[in-house]
């Protein structure tokens, strides 16, 4: 029984790292109808990003994260508006394409500067040490502090959504786009801060995720079926919705493992299909008032 | 002072023609009443207006004195336009008073607060917590109007505020009007309900297949001629 429990929660550990890496898309995708297919890359150019300053400050620099923030948040706001408004439209298919190609430079790119090689940012003991919680419990601490981040970052989320100046636009523009403009604001502007804000939380996923382990710039792909598995389980436009996909996804992945040891990943899909047969809508949709 | 005027207006929509060559124009603390039948062009005037289409060439839309027909919406509602659109258009996630806030967004200094918008709709305080779009429709017509003027507008565009309301909830939304003239903002109303339009206006203008066919101090015409000219049926 305590073998299960113990899986169960290391899973749901897991999960926090998923939904640190999936709440961009879903912010992109609640806020401007976005389908971001490069996220899982931006995600993996994230971690390349932290990898750069770690060659630059040393490993240990308590500066990797907050540079990496502020570097990925400009690189977003500047790719939405250079790039990502001017295909933004009632038709999704010229941001699917945009994106996709994105996709391929960002793979491409890093594959040229970085190599094939995958890399850790190495963190000392922070991978291995462990506390023992009770009956026998082992966590590990990394994925622990992962968890109480993501939940911090939720929270920070949550209040900004619900009682800021900026957190009410994203709300108004989400719903209707028109309207918002004839409120005074440039949806240019309030688009490229939410793929920013959506990028700078991405940074955070993308060093936890190289700090826990090896990355190669191939993995944008995996990164992406991460993620929009996680939004979907948890409801499309569902914040919390998202963390809860994200953690039943970590849970189904590794009580797969135990079963087979080639079994995860195919675990997580197979919860995610079965959502989609019996909950299409997700765990937590988003009922609006028409 | 001509605060608002165009020049030879015109609009398209892609190919279709909406508008051609409207002179119209809105003096400092004016009402003005713009009616017409479905079709007329009522609405794409006012989308003009507003910015939300924009007009084939910027000097065919003049804020004091200024060319504005290519600026875009958001500029002009700092400028001071504001639009109440067709059907309310509400935020459905937004709370009444979160509506209420994002009129505000662009932060023009100005007699309209939170406070005084609840004090000319007192209920929209007592449901000030509640989804907007769960209001009823003429309560969601407050928080329309409490939204537009909480940017402090100098120009209110009201396109069909009466539309799909009871005559007596008409009543009461119109009742707000005198108050926001008096507060110094120039309006123009869109209506399809002429008796409405024409009671709070000092002038009127009647559309007709996207040309002014009649124009004048709202009570210059008589019923006959208004409907002549709001059918097209003969030139007054």
């Amino acid at each position: 029984m305590m073998h299960w429990i113990n899986i169960v929660v290391q899973g749901g550990l897991i999960g926090g790292l998923y939904a640190l890496m999936a709440i961009g898309l879903s912010l992109s995708f609640g806020i401007m109808r976005l389908v971001n297919i490069a996220h899982g890359d931006l995600t993996v150019m994230s971690a390349f990003i932290a990898l750069a300053i770690a060659a630059w400050l040393g490993a240990g620099s308590l500066l990797i994260l907050p540079l990496a923030i502020v570097a990925m948040a400009l690189l977003g706001y500047a790719l939405q508006r250079v790039l990502l408004n001017r295909v933004l439209g009632t038709d999704l298919l010229p941001p699917l394409l945009v994106t996709f190609g994105l996709s391929i430079i960002i793979q491409n790119g890093l594959l040229e500067i970085f190599s094939a090689d995958t890399r850790i940012l190495p963190s000392g003991s922070l991978v291995t040490d462990s506390i023992s919680v009770a009956g026998g419990l082992q966590v590990g601490v990394l994925p622990l502090l992962t968890f109480v981040v993501a939940l911090g970052v939720f929270a920070l989320l949550q209040a900004l959504f619900s009682w800021t100046r900026l957190g009410r636009t994203f709300r108004a523009a989400a719903d209707d786009p028109q309207t918002v403009k004839l409120m005074g604001v440039d949806n240019r502007h309030v688009y490229a801060l939410a793929m920013g804000l959506a990028m700078a939380v991405t940074a955070i996923g993308g060093y936890f995720f190289v700090l826990s382990t090896t990355v190669g710039p191939a993995e944008g792909g995996a990164r992406l079926i991460y993620a929009f598995e996680a939004v979907i389980i948890g409801g499309l436009g569902s914040l919390w919705g998202t963390l809860i996909g994200a953690m039943v996804l970590g849970i189904a992945q590794s009580l797969a493992l135990q079963i087979n040891p080639g079994w995860g990943i195919l675990g997580g899909h197979l919860a995610f299909l079965l959502i989609l047969m019996f909950r299409p809508q997700g765990l937590f949709p988003v009922a609006k008032h028409h | 002072m001509n605060l608002l005027e165009t020049k030879r207006l015109a609009a398209f929509y892609g190919d279709f023609q909406a508008l051609y060559g409207v002179d119209v124009r809105l003096d400092e603390g004016e009402t003005l009443a713009i009616i017409g039948a479905n079709g007329a062009g009522k609405t794409t005037l006012l989308r003009t207006l507003c910015g939300m289409i924009p007009a084939r060439e910027a000097q065919q839309v003049y804020f004091r004195g200024k060319p504005v027909g290519r600026l875009p919406a958001h500029e002009l509602t700092a400028m001071g336009i504001a639009m109440i659109p067709e059907g309310r258009k509400l935020f459905p996630s937004l709370n009444v008073e979160e509506n209420l806030l994002m009129g505000a967004y662009v932060r023009r200094p100005g007699p309209w607060t939170l406070e005084t918008v609840y004090r000319m709709f007192p209920v929209l305080e007592t449901f000030r917590a509640r989804p907007a779009t769960l209001l009823s429709g003429g309560q969601q017509q407050m928080v329309a109007i409490g939204r537009a003027l909480m940017s402090n507008p100098a120009v209110l565009l009201c396109d069909e505020i009466s539309l799909g309301l009871a005559p007596v909830i008409v009543k009461e939304v119109y009742k707000a009007i005198p108050a926001i003239r008096d507060q110094g903002v120039s309006l123009i109303l869109v209506e399809q309900d002429i008796h409405q339009a024409l009671a709070v206006s000092n002038r009127m203008i009647c559309l007709c297949e996207g040309r002014v066919v009649l124009e004048g101090p709202a009570d210059a015409y008589t019923q006959d001629q208004i409907a002549n000219a709001y059918f097209g049926v003969k030139k007054p």
